[in-house]
């Protein structure tokens, strides 16, 4: 017995190869989730994920891990469906317990309008085959008996959409298991390595200069979230983008109680309870822009008071920590795959404040895109240019604030 | 909590201002000629820096005016605040 002190590495820290097949920049769930469906389904074992930080210190690692699927349109509905499948067989697929739990996730809906959005909704998703039903409120107090269902409140809660199949997974575990598996096939995960320019020749892309030294290669998959503005401005075009600060935070840690995912849009709080027995609380976006993966003080203030709004129960207990991460929105709140004006140059960005839900599936159809350079059927609705064509896809009422 | 100088009020907290993003975008003239391309530049593109940005803020619960600032987006130190129609202090005034 070594009192766990003599596990081997779960994944190389290998130096950078001078050339790779395929470089990937970011080693968040998304770039590394890539990486490993590239060479699982695809064949490619010559990659390399460069992170400038460490593995899942970004969004990954600072996420409040809500899983759902109920979105509204079509073409996301199957997106987020798409990755929902995967989480359901990922544990096992990776061979790395990535403790997802399908503990089911309640949309509450506070005013009429709220509930007939959530009416249409839910029979949206149920036309796409996505499991979901709209529950009352004395449904809800009989699932969560501490939640507050007074009707005479200021926001009171008239009811919810429930996908029973929604929940939460390790965000961590899910960064590791994917860099073990993708290191396995052969992939080079390089840490403390920035990507400083994206080199081009005749339009096409050749390579990067990284912190570590020049690095070549023919394709590169940008997965870079808060900061996929600054990829873009080294490689020479724009996105509609704006990177701003959100933040979460936890309480103490107490006994079990309350076994579900509750997340309210109108009222700006969500909230679960994980394993440790910490109160998971996400808060919205700070208004301006920022990098300084920190939130407001007013944007706890704002959250904690929905939270003991809903849960007066959690009114005494004490925050323990805050944190914040920086998210990459959109104006049409849906993310941004696909090709871009360079050749041999993929993006995979703009998930804003709900993309770790997407995890495996964004990896599934960006791996696809990357590996034979034309979209996914998945992804081929998210490119840059519907921002031209004007085929915007308005996910602001299943996004939004929400995660 | 941000401090933020109002060109017209003077210093008051965050939390009377909203924040109305990047400034100094013009509607481009004879916008009938624009090409899909052009427009999805005007409206959709975004500088988006990571260090100063220039950007307009509202004083809802105040004078109610729009104004500028020159903001890092890293510190999010503000370094200066000016009016609409005008160029920060390290340009010059408009
Ligand atoms: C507080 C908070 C709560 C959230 N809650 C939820 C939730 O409940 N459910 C949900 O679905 N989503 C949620 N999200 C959103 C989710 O976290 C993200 O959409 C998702 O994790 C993005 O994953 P990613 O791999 O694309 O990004 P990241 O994990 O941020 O990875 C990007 C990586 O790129 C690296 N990088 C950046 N620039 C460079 C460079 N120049 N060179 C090399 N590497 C670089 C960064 O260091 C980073 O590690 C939340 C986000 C936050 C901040
Ligand atoms: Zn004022």
């Amino acid at each position: 017995m070594s009192y766990h002190q003599n596990w081997s590495a779960a994944w190389r820290s290998p130096e950078p190869k001078q050339q790779y097949d395929a470089i990937i920049v970011g080693g968040g769930g998304h770039g590394l989730a890539t990486a490993y469906y590239m060479a699982k389904e695809h064949g490619m074992k010559n990659i390399a994920v460069l992170e400038k930080g460490w593995i899942g210190g970004g969004n990954t690692g600072r996420n409040t891990t809500i899983v759902r699927s109920n979105y509204l349109w079509d073409e996301s509905a199957h997106l987020y469906e798409k990755s929902m499948k995967l989480w359901e067989g990922l544990s096992q697929d990776l061979n790395y317990n990535v403790m997802f739990s399908q503990r089911g996730v309640y949309n509450l809906g506070h005013t009429l309008q709220d509930m007939r959005d959530i009416q249409r909704r839910v029979n949206a998703n149920r036309l796409n085959g996505i499991d979901g039903h709209v529950v009352s409120p004395q449904e809800i107090k009989a699932a969560i008996p501490h939640i507050n269902i007074d009707q005479g409140c200021r926001y009171p809660i008239l009811g919810a959409s429930f996908q029973p199949r929604g929940g939460v997974a390790r965000h961590d575990a899910v960064a590791w298991g994917f860099a073990r598996g993708a290191d396995k096939y052969g992939v080079d995960i390089i840490q403390n390595c920035e990507v400083t320019s994206i080199l081009q020749e005749n339009g096409a892309v050749t390579g990067v200069e990284t912190t570590r030294g020049k690095i070549l290669s023919p394709k590169v998959g940008v997965v870079v979230a808060g900061h996929c503005s600054v990829l873009a401005d080294m490689a020479g075009f724009r996105m509609p983008i704006e990177s701003h600060p959100l933040q979460a935070l936890v309480s103490e840690p107490i006994k079990p109680i309350l076994d579900t995912v509750v997340m309210s849009n109108a009222v700006h709080g969500y909230v679960s309870q994980s394993d440790k027995g910490d109160l998971v609380i996400g808060a919205g976006i700070d208004s301006y822009t920022g990098y300084g993966q920190r939130g407001s003080f007013s944007g706890i203030e704002h959250t904690v008071s929905a939270i003991v709004e809903l849960f007066p129960i959690f009114s005494r207990v004490r925050m323990n920590r805050q944190w914040g991460g920086i998210v990459d929105t959109t104006p049409d709140a849906c993310p941004i795959i696909g090709n871009t004006p360079v050749k041999g140059l993929y993006f995979n960005c703009g998930w804003g404040t709900g993309g770790f839900k997407a995890t495996p599936g964004s990896g599934w159809v960006f791996a696809h895109n990357v590996a034979t350079g034309e979209p996914h059927e998945l992804n081929r609705a998210f490119a840059l240019d519907r921002f031209v064509s004007g085929l915007l896809i308005d996910e602001h009422g299943a996004a939004g604030v929400a995660h | 909590m941000l401090l933020i100088e109002c060109p017209w009020c003077g210093k008051r907290d965050e939390s009377e201002f909203s924040y109305a993003g990047e400034a100094h975008i013009a509607r481009p003239l004879e916008t009938e000629k624009l090409s899909d391309i052009e427009w999805a530049d005007y409206l959709f593109m975004r500088k988006n820096p990571k260090g100063l940005h220039r950007e307009q803020w509202l004083h809802t619960a105040g004078c109610r005016r729009y104004f500028n600032a020159e903001r890092d987006t890293v510190s999010y130190q503000i370094k200066s605040t000016y009016k609409i129609g005008e160029l920060p202090s390290s340009e010059g005034k408009a």
